[in-house]
């Protein structure tokens, strides 16, 4: 039994607690069961299930401080574990960003946990494989595919009176579809706190369609493109500009957030003023954790407000040398979108490249926030408002923040790995080669 | 986004250096390190355990791994300690094969008990898949071993070395770099001690001690008034060694172009830090490139991430056959091109060689995590495609009755399945220096280190940048270069192959966190190569005006 109930954690930590004879102790339990199961070649190759509960006692004399981990909770655990966070906390360095544990916090009450989640069983994975597998091999595709589930709590209790609990639920799915002949290839992502809310068949048929209809790409010649980014190829560049928002390296000088001659870009236009992204743990379509790792309370915060910078994330030990409140760290985002879905978009695009999604994302140039990566599983030639043929892969070369700047319509939106991110059409997006790859 | 985004090091760059949280185990004392563990014998009576277990259950074969992996993690940045991390993980994998199907199961409950429920759990599993698979596991045969040992040849056991003394280190590197300029420093030294314990129905009872070294650091030099800035990761390799890759050894260096400062089996940080901060500094007014064909002059540092994405992974049997294509994607290198025995992968002179045995890399050990003792293979000869990388339950899909020996699990917690063994371009036989592959190049740039890499999902189109690069200009260096990338696709790429260094030039890449598998494991890995050159590659401009 790896989920513990808030006042079985609470009793747990507070035992740990008592064995405490440091200046401060911070304790941190989580536990979680996950199942998973994985296919190719329209076969399941691998099945598994963890099950995990760890207990980590962080210790500080001054600004000395040592961490020990244990598994096992009896009374005798407990204090081995906290003696052991002792005996390193004073065998460790000095560490002058060491922060004092924080005091008691009010939180609000999460929406992360689903019950049916928490009871996925081996047979219904069997089944999303075969829902997966059986069209996929009724229409000659074959498909791999990863479907994990998981429940888990995490809890936070230390010496200066903070107690913090939540308990959670997860589902991730991706199956990638290809033709017999290796010419097409589909995929589709789905993830939710609710598994109820999950269709196999609904998400296996988009990825066989996908494959069936990007069979035999043509090759047409790269350069700046009108583009419509579907969430999942525009959710890996949103996230890695996230990155940026940390706003010690931004007053160090090294970051995008900088500014020339020194401080921050806080408060300036970045992009299109039509863009707004904010983080909100208690949206119930992305719900996250209330709390953060240092005990903070994570509230709805906005990041971009029509196009300029509204906050920038400070950890408790900057926000102290700065002389500011500290700013947690979202766990999700939520970019504003519009009424136009897929098909309309489409519809008003006279000429331009659908993207399924983009893979292998590497940054290139921190200063502009260059990225390249790959278009991959579904890459078509749209005109005069109809999609005409799936085209070869691209590699692209872009910025985040100019792809931003070059938006030109926000549609619907779509949750993906946790986030609300709309479709967009996008002008002059910069493919620098064409990949063979399928 | 997810939290798991803002792990990163700040200043050390790479995504490479996300840290493997699932890879740290519980914390302990650096003196604890020191103590050796389970005793031998007991282990051959608990995997006795297991395999007995197994086959009563009527498991037709069965694989214990009894693990206990050791990490120590120093991170530091300016005059500053981060965080010292010293980390232990102790438990057992149980791998069977019943109904001609896989099953695993782990514990951390070391004991009769333990293994024994353990047991039950894989052979259940084993069975249960059994109903829906579609083909019987066939392995191919192995030798029978008997009791034996195998141990990173090292000559400074990391962990007799105080911790002191490895900080001490870092903060004299990162105030070397301070001096010379650096606004910025973050270091970090990585170690890693895998105790193994194998034992297979096979007869095989195997004990191995595996030792593995990554210091680096990224260095950032930054000019206020323009806004600029610029970072100089380290020109270290992660090696399998002790702590006396630490040692500078002055043998052990060779000298670049430009008085750059490269090292093979010993690493001076203190003198690469203090390189670092004055090419930081140097690469805030370096040229920006103007796009174009360039003749390339790639340092070992620097192709070991090519050869590592373009021939490592492509070349992989799972890729090659579709096991992994829903997460890293399939390959190009298909089995047509294999069995029509002239797929030209590169020009003649290319020659790319597997290996899980070569001293000092990262891929070496006695036997592999399925209890077949290690070898090196060919895998592209005089630039032909003449094989591919696969373990016991694969061999047979390519007609061979061998397993080449390249089967690996993170953690005694996760299934072994396939994972890249060294792979290698061998040194030019002629002898060339590196002056001779830059002095008849009219126009081109030499790389060094690695940098930003990204490659499709079958491995035809690549983009790689650098560390620092240098123009070339009529056989000669002329300055320092920006903004640069290379874009090609593999098998042109290894045809442009012109020219490679000898042997004296040979040196190991490696890379200490690289990921595969759904859920992901992550392995260890070294590249070797000389110097050489490639003509004609295509170049871009990554500047961008915000």
């Amino acid at each position: 039994m790896a989920i513990y109930t808030k006042e079985e954690a609470k009793q747990i930590m507070e035992k740990a607690l008592s064995f405490s004879k440091a200046d401060g102790c911070v304790i941190n339990m989580s536990g979680s069961e996950s199942g998973n199961i994985r296919y190719a070649r329209n076969t399941v190759t691998t099945s598994g299930h963890r099950s995990n509960q760890t207990l980590v006692v962080q210790s500080n004399f001054g600004k000395k401080s040592g961490t020990a981990t244990i598994d096992e909770f009896d009374d005798k655990s407990l204090e081995k574990v906290v003696r052991r966070a002792e005996e390193l906390a004073k065998l460790s360095p000095e560490s002058p960003e060491f922060m004092d544990p924080l005091g008691p916090q009010t939180y609000d009450d999460s929406l992360t946990f689903k019950e049916s989640t928490a009871n996925v069983s081996p047979e219904y994975r069997a089944e999303v494989a075969a829902k997966s597998i059986n069209p996929a091999a009724a229409k000659d595709v074959t498909a791999a595919g990863f479907f994990n589930d998981s429940a888990g709590f995490s809890a936070m209790l230390n010496s200066n009176g903070l107690f913090a609990y939540n308990k959670s639920t997860n589902m991730d799915f991706t199956v990638t579809m290809r033709t017999k002949d290796g010419t097409g290839s589909g995929w589709v992502t789905r993830d939710y706190n609710d598994i109820t809310q999950f269709d196999a068949a609904e998400a296996s048929k988009v990825a066989i369609d996908k494959a069936i209809m990007s069979s035999k790409a043509k090759a047409i010649e790269p350069g700046k493109y009108t583009v419509i980014l579907e969430p999942a190829a525009s959710v890996g560049l949103l996230g890695n500009m996230g990155r940026a928002f940390d706003a010690r390296t931004a007053d160090e000088g090294r970051s995008f957030m900088s500014k020339e001659g020194g401080g921050t870009k806080l408060g300036e236009k970045i992009v299109d003023e039509r863009v707004n992204i904010w983080s909100d743990p208690l949206d119930p379509r992305v719900p996250t954790g209330t709390w953060d790792g240092s005990g903070q309370p994570v509230k709805k915060m906005q990041w971009i407000e029509n196009g300029a910078v509204k906050n920038l994330a400070y950890s408790r030990y900057w926000a102290k040398e700065k002389g500011v409140n500290p700013v947690p760290f979202p766990s999700n985002f939520i970019m504003e979108g519009g009424d136009a879905s897929l098909e309309d978009l489409i519809k008003d695009t006279k000429k331009g490249i659908l993207v399924t999604r983009l893979w292998y994302i590497r940054g290139v140039d921190p200063q502009t926030l260059l990225y390249t990566g790959l278009t991959r599983d579904g890459t078509f030639y749209i005109e005069n408002g109809k999609i005409k043929h799936p085209v070869k892969n691209f590699r692209f070369n872009e910025s985040p923040i100019i792809m931003l700047n070059n938006l030109e319509k926000l549609g619907k939106q779509v949750r993906i790995d946790g986030n609300l991110v709309p479709y967009m059409k996008i002008r002059d997006f910069t493919f620098t080669s064409l990949s063979d790859a399928v | 986004m997810k939290r798991r985004e803002f792990v990163q090091y700040a200043g050390l760059g790479a995504g490479a250096l996300m840290m493997p949280s699932l890879l740290l185990g519980n914390n302990i004392s650096a003196e604890a390190l020191l103590d050796p563990g389970m005793d031998v014998a007991i282990k051959k009576a608990l995997a006795d355990v297991a395999l007995n277990t197994a086959k009563s259950l009527g498991a037709s074969y069965a694989d214990v791994r009894i693990g206990r992996y050791l990490n120590q993690y120093v991170f530091t940045r300016e005059d500053k300690v981060q965080n010292v991390v010293n980390t232990e993980s102790f438990g057992v994998g149980i791998r069977v094969i019943a109904n001609g199907t896989w099953g695993f199961a782990s514990t951390n409950n070391v004991s009769d008990d333990g293994i024994k429920k353990a047991t039950n759990q894989a052979v259940a599993i084993a069975k249960a898949n059994a109903k829906i698979q579609k083909e019987e596991v066939k392995l191919a045969p192995v030798e029978s071993h008997g009791e034996v040992t195998w141990k990173t040849p090292i000559k400074k056991d990391f962990k007799e070395v105080p911790v002191s003394e490895k900080v001490d280190l870092l903060l004299s590197a990162n105030a070397a770099a301070q001096q010379n300029g650096a606004n910025f420093v973050n270091s970090a030294l990585f170690m890693v001690n895998e105790q193994k314990y194998f034992a297979s129905t096979e007869g095989s009872y195997i004990d191995q001690d595996v030792h593995r070294i990554w210091p680096t650091f990224g260095v950032t030099a930054i000019d206020r008034s323009t806004g600029k800035f610029k970072s100089r990761q380290a020109l270290s390799a992660p090696m399998g060694m002790g702590y006396e890759y630490m040692d500078g050894l002055a043998s052990e260096k060779i000298k670049g172009p430009d008085d750059l400062i490269l090292y093979r089996n010993s690493y001076d940080i203190i003198e690469d830090a203090t390189m670092a901060a004055k090419q930081a500094k140097q690469m805030l007014t370096a040229k920006s490139v103007e796009a174009g064909k360039y003749d390339l002059v790639l340092e070992p540092n620097h192709l070991g991430l090519t050869i590592h994405e373009s021939v490592g992974h492509p070349l992989e049997l799972d890729r090659v056959l579709g096991y992994e294509a829903n997460y890293a994607g399939t390959s190009f290198a298909t089995l047509d091109k294999w069995k029509s025995k002239d797929f030209e992968y590169g020009s003649n002179i290319v020659n790319l060689v597997a290996d899980k045995v070569q001293p000092g890399s990262l891929g070496a050990v006695g036997y592999d995590d399925e209890g077949v003792k290690t070898k090196k293979w060919d895998l592209v000869r005089d630039g032909v495609l003449v094989n591919y990388q696969a373990i016991r339950d694969q061999v047979h899909m390519i007609d061979q009755n061998e397993s080449h020996g390249c089967c690996y699990a993170q953690s005694w917690n996760d299934v072994q399945f396939q994972r890249m063994p060294n792979v290698s371009l061998e040194p030019g036989k002629e002898k060339y220096s590196i002056d001779d592959m830059i002095k008849d190049v009219e126009k081109g740039i030499y790389i060094a280190g690695r940098g930003s890499y990204s490659i499709d999902q079958q491995r035809y189109n690549f983009q790689f940048g650098g560390t620092v690069f240098y123009e070339i200009k009529d056989g000669k260096i002329v300055g320092m270069l920006d903004d640069v990338a290379y874009q090609s696709n593999t098998q042109e790429f290894w045809n442009s192959c012109v020219k490679i260094c000898d042997e004296s030039d040979y040196r190991l890449f490696g890379s200490f966190f690289d990921g595969k598998g759904q859920p992901s494991q992550v392995s260890a890995v070294s590249h070797g190569s000389s110097t050489a050159r490639f003509n004609g590659v295509n170049v871009i401009n990554t500047g961008r005006k915000i």
